[in-house]
């Protein structure tokens, strides 16, 4: 679906970096990319966007080139079908949510498209507010509905959670899995958000220094490989408190919180913020179905 | 009583100006907002001249440019019949080039303060520049036009030196409301001087007034 290989030198924060990248994207998936904040990330989403000009290399997208550097191939973001959704919200201040979506419309596009997506990312009581009124977690639904108004099929996401709450920050998880699935987008997401990127994504790139150190699935990078157990769960640490003789460490898995009783070999490493992945493999977990 | 003539020609005079400053104005400052070219530090400088520069410099230098006695002042003459000497016309186009850092330092800066990812994020839709300069850049910096627009009308009415130089005194054709306070004052006649002053003060002050209750929201929160 996506071949990029493009070299670009970034006068970064912390001086001149090469980025120096390739990549192999599955029609179809849900691929991140990971790494810390000036490592490449967000240019190589704009050089996919077509927002940024590498200095050499070619985009192929199904085969047809976007960017071919040495055959003097570039197209403009305009004629790049893709959809954007940026870390600061830039929806369009002077219009109503709806007329948001609908200014996203091309010429000759029906508008029943802003309808469907009003429906699915749940904006009707929304849609004719404008955004200052709006809370971050839905000017980004807005945003995201307003990046599908053309129905593209490639869907880039840079950082969109990063301004939100917990609570805010998994609904929206919710509504970009149902927006790639229903569409069946071929999506690329930045993110910093362990917990996020493994409920989310197919594919991790772990990007430094404008280099990609691994790839793979979510499992085999953010875990040591030697977990093999049925239970798995991912959550960040909230608190760790001395007891006795143990420890109580206080887990939030989702939206709940958990303690975890554990030994000081095991806190050692652990503080505040930590993302951990919580196995049990001494006991068989029961499960029973939540009555309504 | 007073001769009305000066001051509806001065209204004119500043509305004709105001009208085309405005549509040269969008696209010089949608330039000097976002290009990077190499010579808009020059540009840059030259729209700011008139701020500094005694108004009877640019008057003379248009005079002595379009004096029907030099080469191109006869060719406009001969070829397009336009006489900028002592007439409306040079009038108005002495006015655009004294008040045009008023219309376009606004713009500028109005877009200057928006933020580029708004930019992009219309680019990436699939809209044109021209689209996203007319629908969303435009729209959004209402206030910083209504600044350039009333700045440039409230200039204009207030030019002496340039109209003095290129326009001169004939009444009207491009005897203004200043030049004829001057010219009342140098006839002592202090009361119809007094007159055209006031007015003048009374106008301005009520355009300038209208502009920063607007743009500071009185307005809108004494409707509400």
């Amino acid at each position: 679906m996506i071949e990029l290989n493009i070299h670009k030198t970034l006068n970064a924060t912390q001086g001149k970096m090469v980025l120096d990248v390739k990549l192999h994207i599955q029609k179809g998936q849900l691929v991140t990319l990971y790494g810390s904040s000036g490592a490449g990330k967000t240019s190589i989403l704009r050089m996919l966007s077509g927002l940024l000009q590498p200095d050499k290399g070619k985009i192929e997208v199904k085969e047809e080139p976007w960017l071919d550097t040495t055959k003097k191939i570039n197209l403009s973001p305009q004629q790049r079908n893709i959809g954007f959704v940026f870390q600061e919200y830039t929806l369009f201040p002077n219009m109503t949510v709806r007329q948001n979506l609908e200014f996203a419309l091309s010429k000759t596009q029906d508008k029943s498209i802003v309808e469907e997506l009003i429906l699915i990312t749940e904006l009707k009581e929304l849609q004719h507010r404008k955004p200052e009124t709006l809370s971050g977690g839905q000017k980004q639904r807005v945003a995201l509905a307003r990046a599908m108004v053309q129905q593209p099929e490639i869907l880039l996401l840079d950082e969109p959670l990063s301004a939100l709450d917990l609570a805010m920050r998994i609904k929206l998880q919710d509504y970009i899995l149902k927006v790639h699935q229903k569409y069946q987008l071929t999506t690329i997401l930045v993110s910093h958000n362990i917990s996020e990127i493994i409920k989310m994504s197919d594919q991790v790139y772990c990007i430094d220094q404008g280099k990609i150190e691994r790839h793979g699935t979510p499992l085999e990078i953010f875990t040591n490989n030697k977990v093999d157990s049925e239970l798995k769960l991912f959550g960040e640490v909230i608190d760790i408190q001395k007891e006795k003789d143990t420890h109580k460490v206080s887990v939030l898995i989702g939206t709940n919180l958990v303690h975890i009783t554990a030994q000081e070999s095991e806190v050692k490493t652990l503080q505040q913020g930590d993302t951990v992945i919580i196995t049990s493999s001494a006991f068989k977990p029961v499960i029973q179905k939540v009555q309504p | 009583m007073i001769d009305w003539d000066p001051l509806i020609l001065t209204f004119k005079l500043a509305l004709v100006t105001t009208i085309i400053l405005l549509v040269i104005s969008v696209p010089l400052a949608y330039w000097l907002a976002y290009s990077k070219s190499r010579i808009k530090p020059v540009i840059e400088t030259l729209v700011s001249m008139p701020l500094v520069l005694p108004p009877t410099v640019l008057g003379f230098y248009l005079l002595m440019a379009f004096s029907p006695g030099n080469a191109f002042g006869s060719w406009l003459n001969e070829w397009l019949g336009i006489r900028l000497i002592f007439s409306f016309s040079g009038l108005v186009l002495g006015s655009i080039l004294y008040s045009l850092p008023f219309m376009v330092h606004p713009i500028q800066s109005g877009l200057s303060s928006l933020s580029p990812s708004l930019l992009e994020a219309s680019y990436v839709l699939g809209k044109s520049k021209r689209t996203t300069l007319f629908k969303i850049l435009l729209p959004n910096i209402k206030p910083s036009l209504l600044t350039g627009i009333v700045l440039a009308f409230a200039h204009t009415i207030g030019e002496f030196g340039v109209v003095l130089m290129i326009g001169g005194n004939i009444p009207e054709k491009t005897k203004v409301a200043s030049i004829a306070i001057y010219d009342e004052v140098e006839a002592l006649n202090y009361g119809a001087a007094n007159t055209y002053s006031l007015i003048l003060f009374a106008i301005t002050f009520i355009i300038l007034l209208a502009v920063y209750l607007t743009n500071g929201g009185y307005l809108k929160r004494f409707w509400k």
